[in-house]
Formats: C-alpha cells, sequence, structure tokens
C-alpha cells in the first residue's frame, strides 16, 4: 500500500516543487516574516520605542503631571546622578549584595546539583523536586515566609541557635546582617540554576571520568579539571543570568521594608531608588536617566564576562 | 539523561568479598541520604515555621514557656469553671494539676485526673510553674484573612490576568517560533540575536516610557498593561519552542505541504499537536510568571482594590498587620497554595523545560 501511494504522490510533488520554485525562497521569506511579525512589532513599540525614548527623556525633565513643560536639559540629569548620594547608595546596596548573594548562589547551586546528581542517593527525584520547589513560590509569600523565620524574637533561625549558645542578629533591621539575610532569602531561588547544572553536570561523558580513574585522579582532581572545565559554559551562563536579576532586584526589598529601603538605606537597591523618583518623586527624566545607567552597567558587566570567558570558558567544539 | 557520570565511588574501598563490599556500598548510600535529607530540612525548614505559625493564636509565640507547635493552654474544669493546668513539683515527683486558686505564696491544686479529692496546697510563687499545652492547631489565621483580602476576588483577578497574559504569550511565541524555525528570511539570523540579546536588556530601561504611554491610553489602573505586551511573544517563550520545534522532523511539514496544507495549517495540525510538552511548560511558566509578579501590578493596580492581583494585596496586608505575623503567615501559605499544588502535579513539565532554555543554547 505504500508503494501504491507513493508512486501516485511521486509527480505531484514534482509539479508542486516546480511551481514552488518560480517563487522558491520570496514565498518562503514572506512566510517567515508574516509569522515572526507579531514579535518584530512587540520589540518597535515595547522595547526600541521605549529604549530610545527614555534615551530622550533622559535628556529632559519630564514629569507626568506636567508633561507640557518639559524642557530639554543636556546632561543635567547625568552631572545630578553623579552628586546624587542615594544612587551612588543604590549602587553600593547592589554591588554589596552581588558580592555575597552571586557566588553563594553558583555554589550552592552547583553543590545541590552534584548531590541530586550522585548516583548513589536514594530518591534523587523526590530530591531534585523538592530542592526546586521554593522557586515556585511567589517572592512576596517567600519573603514573609522569611522574615518570620528570620524575626529576631520569634523566629526559629535565632531560636535554633540560642538552643547551641549564639545570640542570632536582628537580622532585617541590621544594616550589615540584612545583606546574608536576603542571601538566605535568595537561596530559594537556585531551582532554575540546580536544573541548567544538573543536565550540565549529565553531558559529560563518562568515558572522560574512567579515564581519569585508570590514570589514578581522586574524586576532587577530577571535578577540578574535568567537570568544572566542560560546565564552564553552564556556569558562564547561569553566571549572566544571576548578574542581571541582582541589578533588576526589587521584589524582595520592597516587601522587607514596604519600599523605604530600611534599616538606614541598607536596602535602597538601584532599582528601589528609580522607582521612587519615578513613581514617588514624579522625576521621570531623571529616573529614565537612571534605567540608562542601569543598561550601560549591565552591558559592560555581561561584556567583561564574556571578554573573561573568552579565554576561561571551554567549548567542546574547539572554538575557544 | 544518557550517561551519568559516578563522581562518588571513591576508589580505595578494599574488597572483602561480596557480601562486605554491598554493605558498606549500601552504607554509603544511605548516609549520603542521610546527608541530603538534612540539607534537604533545613531548606525547607522555613515552610514548616510558616505551617506552624499559621495555625497558631496571635500571643502563642511571646508567651513564655509555650512550645512551638501550634498550642492552647491545658485546662480542666473544676465545679463548673475552667482553670489552667500547669506541672506542679511535689515531693520529687512533678504532677500535672489543676491551678483553682492563685495566690502569692501558697497556691490551691486540684488533680484534674479526680476532682473529688481534697485540693492540694502548694507553697511558692505559682507564677514560677510551668505552664501545661495541648497541641490545637487553629484555622482562624486563614478565616481572617479570607474575609479581610476577600480572597476569592483576589484568587480571581490572579488567575484572569494569568490566564489572558498566557494565551497571549503562547499563541504568539508559538507563531515567532515557527518563523524562526521553519522558514529562511533575509536578516533571520539579525533578528534572532536581537531576541536573545533583549534577555539582558534591564526593563527599567524601557519602563518610563511605556509607563507613560499606558498611563495616555488611559491603561493606568486596568489589567491591560498587564496583559496587552504579552500577545507580541519574548525571548524566553520563543527561545524555548523555536528548539523543541527544530526536533521535529521537516519531512512531516513537506509532507503536509505536499497535501497542501497551508503553514498555518501545519503550525495547527502538525507542529503544535507534536508540541504538547514544550507547550505546556511555556504555558506554566508563563501562567506562574503573571501569577507571582509583583513589580507591573504594584506600578499598575496598587490604588485598585478591586482588580488587584495576589502578590501586591499581601504585600500591602502585610504592611498593615506586621505587628500580627500568624495572619501573615497563612496569608503567604494561601499566596502560594496553587503555584506550589500545580507545581507538584506538572513538575516534569516544568524541570523540562528548565532545561530546554538553560542549556540546549
Amino acid at each position: 500500500m505504500a508503494k501504491n501511494s507513493l508512486s501516485v504522490a511521486v509527480p505531484i510533488a514534482t509539479t508542486r516543487q516546480n511551481r514552488r520554485r518560480m517563487t522558491p525562497s520570496r514565498r518562503e521569506a514572506a512566510w517567515g516574516f508574516v509569522f515572526v511579525a507579531p514579535w518584530v512589532i512587540g520589540l518597535l513599540l515595547f522595547t526600541m520605542g521605549p529604549l530610545i525614548a527614555s534615551l530622550v527623556l533622559s535628556f529632559t525633565d519630564f514629569n507626568l503631571v506636567r508633561p507640557e513643560a518639559t524642557r530639554f536639559i543636556g546632561l543635567d540629569n547625568y552631572v545630578q546622578m553623579a552628586g546624587d548620594p542615594l544612587v551612588l547608595q543604590g549602587l553600593v546596596v547592589t554591588a554589596r549584595f552581588a558580592i555575597i548573594a552571586i557566588p553563594v548562589t553558583m555554589i550552592a547551586s552547583l553543590g545541590v546539583a552534584l548531590l541530586v546528581n550522585s548516583p548513589l542517593l536514594f530518591g534523587r527525584s523526590a530530591f531534585r523536586t523538592l530542592f526546586y520547589m521554593p522557586i515556585q513560590i511567589p517572592l512576596v509569600a517567600s519573603t514573609l515566609v522569611w522574615i518570620g523565620f528570620l524575626n529576631p524574637e520569634t523566629g526559629w533561625l535565632n531560636g535554633l541557635l540560642g538552643l547551641v549558645g549564639i545570640q542570632g542578629p536582628d537580622w532585617t533591621n541590621n544594616a550589615t546582617w540584612v545583606y546574608p539575610a536576603l542571601t538566605l532569602i535568595g537561596l530559594w531561588g537556585i531551582g532554575n540554576f540546580m536544573l541548567i547544572n544538573l543536565a550540565g553536570l549529565q553531558s559529560v561523558p563518562t568515558e572522560l571520568y574512567e579515564a581519569a580513574r585508570i590514570d589514578g585522579a581522586g574524586p576532587w582532581s577530577m571535578f577540578r579539571r574535568i567537570t568544572i572545565p566542560l560546565m564552564s559554559p553552564i556556569l558562564l551562563y547561569n553566571l549572566v543570568i544571576s548578574l542581571i536579576t541582582t541589578f533588576q532586584y526589587f521584589t524582595q526589598a520592597y516587601v522587607l521594608t514596604n519600599g523605604r529601603g530600611d534599616p538606614n538605606n541598607a536596602t535602597l537597591f538601584i532599582n528601589l531608588d528609580l522607582f521612587r523618583e519615578a513613581f514617588a518623586n514624579n522625576h521621570m527624566g531623571y529616573a529614565s536617566a537612571i534605567g540608562w545607567l542601569l543598561f550601560v552597567i549591565v552591558l559592560a558587566l555581561t561584556l567583561v564576562l564574556f571578554l573573561i570567558a573568552r579565554k576561561r570558558v571551554y567549548y567542546a567544539g574547539g572554538e575557544a | 539523561m544518557t550517561a551519568r557520570a559516578d563522581t562518588r565511588r571513591l576508589p580505595g574501598f578494599s574488597d572483602r568479598g561480596p557480601v562486605s563490599r554491598s554493605f558498606r556500598r549500601f552504607l554509603g548510600r544511605a548516609s549520603l541520604t542521610l546527608f541530603a535529607v538534612m540539607i534537604l530540612s533545613a531548606f525547607l525548614l522555613p515552610l514548616l515555621a510558616m505551617v506552624t505559625a499559621s495555625l497558631e493564636d496571635a500571643g502563642q509565640r511571646t508567651t513564655p514557656g509555650a512550645p512551638i507547635y501550634p498550642a492552647s493552654p491545658a485546662t480542666g474544669t473544676y465545679q463548673g469553671e475552667t482553670f489552667e493546668i500547669y506541672a506542679v513539683p511535689i515531693d520529687g515527683t512533678t504532677r500535672t494539676l489543676m491551678l483553682v486558686k492563685k495566690g502569692r505564696l501558697e497556691s490551691t491544686f486540684i488533680d484534674p485526673a479526680d476532682t473529688t479529692q481534697a485540693p492540694i496546697v502548694w507553697q511558692g510563687a505559682w507564677r514560677t510553674l510551668q505552664q501545661s499545652w495541648v497541641f490545637d492547631p487553629k484555622l482562624n489565621n486563614f478565616t481572617t484573612v479570607w474575609s479581610q483580602l476577600s480572597f476569592p476576588r483576589l484568587l480571581f483577578n490572579t488567575a484572569a490576568v494569568a490566564v489572558l497574559s498566557t494565551l497571549g504569550a503562547v499563541s504568539s511565541s508559538a507563531l515567532v517560533a515557527y518563523g524562526f524555525a521553519r522558514f529562511r528570511f533575509p536578516i533571520k539570523n539579525i533578528l534572532f540575536v536581537i531576541l536573545i540579546a533583549t534577555i539582558i536588556l534591564p526593563f527599567q530601561v524601557t519602563l518610563i516610557p511605556t509607563y507613560a504611554v499606558f498611563t495616555k491610553l488611559g491603561w493606568n489602573g486596568t489589567w491591560l498593561p498587564l496583559v496587552v505586551p504579552h500577545f507580541f511573544a519574548n525571548a524566553f517563550n520563543v527561545f524555548l519552542l523555536r528548539q523543541y520545534f527544530l526536533s521535529i522532523p521537516r519531512d512531516l511539514d513537506e509532507a503536509a505541504t505536499i497535501d497542501g496544507a497551508s503553514p498555518f495549517r501545519i503550525l495547527r495540525s502538525v507542529i503544535l499537536p507534536l508540541s504538547i510538552p514544550a507547550i505546556t511548560a511555556v504555558s506554566l511558566f508563563h501562567f506562574f510568571f503573571s501569577w507571582n509578579d509583583f513589580f507591573l501590578p504594584l506600578l499598575y493596580l496598587a490604588g485598585k482594590p478591586e482588580l488587584q492581583t495576589l502578590p501586591i494585596a499581601i504585600q500591602q496586608y502585610n504592611a498593615l498587620y506586621v505587628s500580627q505575623p500568624t495572619l501573615i503567615q497563612a496569608a503567604a501559605l494561601m499566596t502560594m497554595a496553587v503555584p506550589v499544588v500545580v507545581f507538584f502535579l506538572a513538575q516534569r513539565a516544568f524541570m523540562r523545560g528548565v532545561v530546554i532554555t538553560g542549556v540546549e543554547k
């Protein structure tokens, strides 16, 4: 039966193909544009347009109360920003948090991935599911849970520390301890990184480990000389993504202090400062300038990471 | 999922015969699993603290001597009145007795097991005694939050916004992903690079003009800013779907083309039915991205209680009732219930989708 239908289908196919060949790539290209059109339109309307508009606004004193009175003020916003202690504070807070949280998150997600990848572990898939699960909890809810857990009087963490004789700090109201506290909250977000690391670990060819074992390599040197190099593109991806999310850090800081940036502006992340300038102080031109500052910083850091990666990251294809 | 590296089998385990070796291996596995259980317990401990707090009376946590589980003071009745029960040290043993008459220097107790016995007079300050508690979880925090927050409305709002924006995101992303996966056209590669580049674009840099335009259009205070932009696809969804579409053999579309099917028809009848796992993953991701989103609802709906979504309502509730942790923990539990339950039901689709976007780039 299959042969029968094939013998009928072939001539039809050739005629069709002939017809298509007359308007060959054009027709295909037209369909391609039709299908990607929604995204291209969205890109122009919601990304490129606003991107350029916010650059223009950053040179004005635009606000929404009196948009008609908008004046072009040149670089004034950028000059003001350079001397604005709150913008500086926002950058310092964000950097301080990034320096603690990003390494902790990277190491924790790799550690948990190694753990739940081990063939020796009973119930691996249950562990994977449970370590992944907290990322599903709405950030507002998980932050509230942690606020309760970290409460110096009634929270369990200080209660447990008290059992072993340690007087726990006032995690969320102390300008130093608030960063470890936010890092702890962030640990509930390792799920995606963990799964990506896990897939990376599983893609390392087993033969490499076997060869290394025959050569007498121990687990640590196999980890350092096989796992880490082969995982480096994935670790770089995770690093870039966590950098971007850190510069967009907002919800946890906002929920913690209801947007006040307490204690003593220690949680005034740059994004929170931008939000307040734009929507509380109605300095929208100025906030656009802060937005562009953020964009440039993220872009620069990403480029630096990729430049470092060109030397350090191993790609299986051979290109360095 | 193919080759798994057995990195943890340590060399140097001496072979003393098969029984001993397999027992050692079992012991190794058991201790590793125990270690994992300990890490996991610490990781999820705040959830237990949340559940516990949400079942407690407001005052329990600040009462000295109260247990960490939800409990009420143990009581008994004597001559028609209710009295609290304490642990009383008498003659070297400790008895649990009902305190019927409080006094500064001596107090009178009754044995709750047998109230016909003579009252026991105990010398000492009753305030130094340990009160007895009984396990007593209460649901009134949940009912309070449910009614104070008009929870059914919040659930409806959150679900409605999430469903609408998911419909838009998935349908538009499927079209765009199909375009990138199956057609050759000029500047396709440039467009794809731009698509990926939008991932690193911080949303703050486009925020203010977008907000200004939406406000100008009268969309501020409506669901439109949370829904409409998603009808124009986004990089993560397109990327995930494109990867999946690329894995579908082209022979199938070609066969359909030969049968005279249009590209739209091929997408609908060939590609999409074969991509159910990817479509499911994208839908779930987007649904809960929307369900959990805080920033945009805060921006556009903060002043509209009747249109608000859960995260923003819960945040405002926290700001109001910050001194009542039991209510807040109950509210947090209610906010996470739907995402967490759905996650457990659909965990495979979720976790597979993460891997597609993260690794196969």
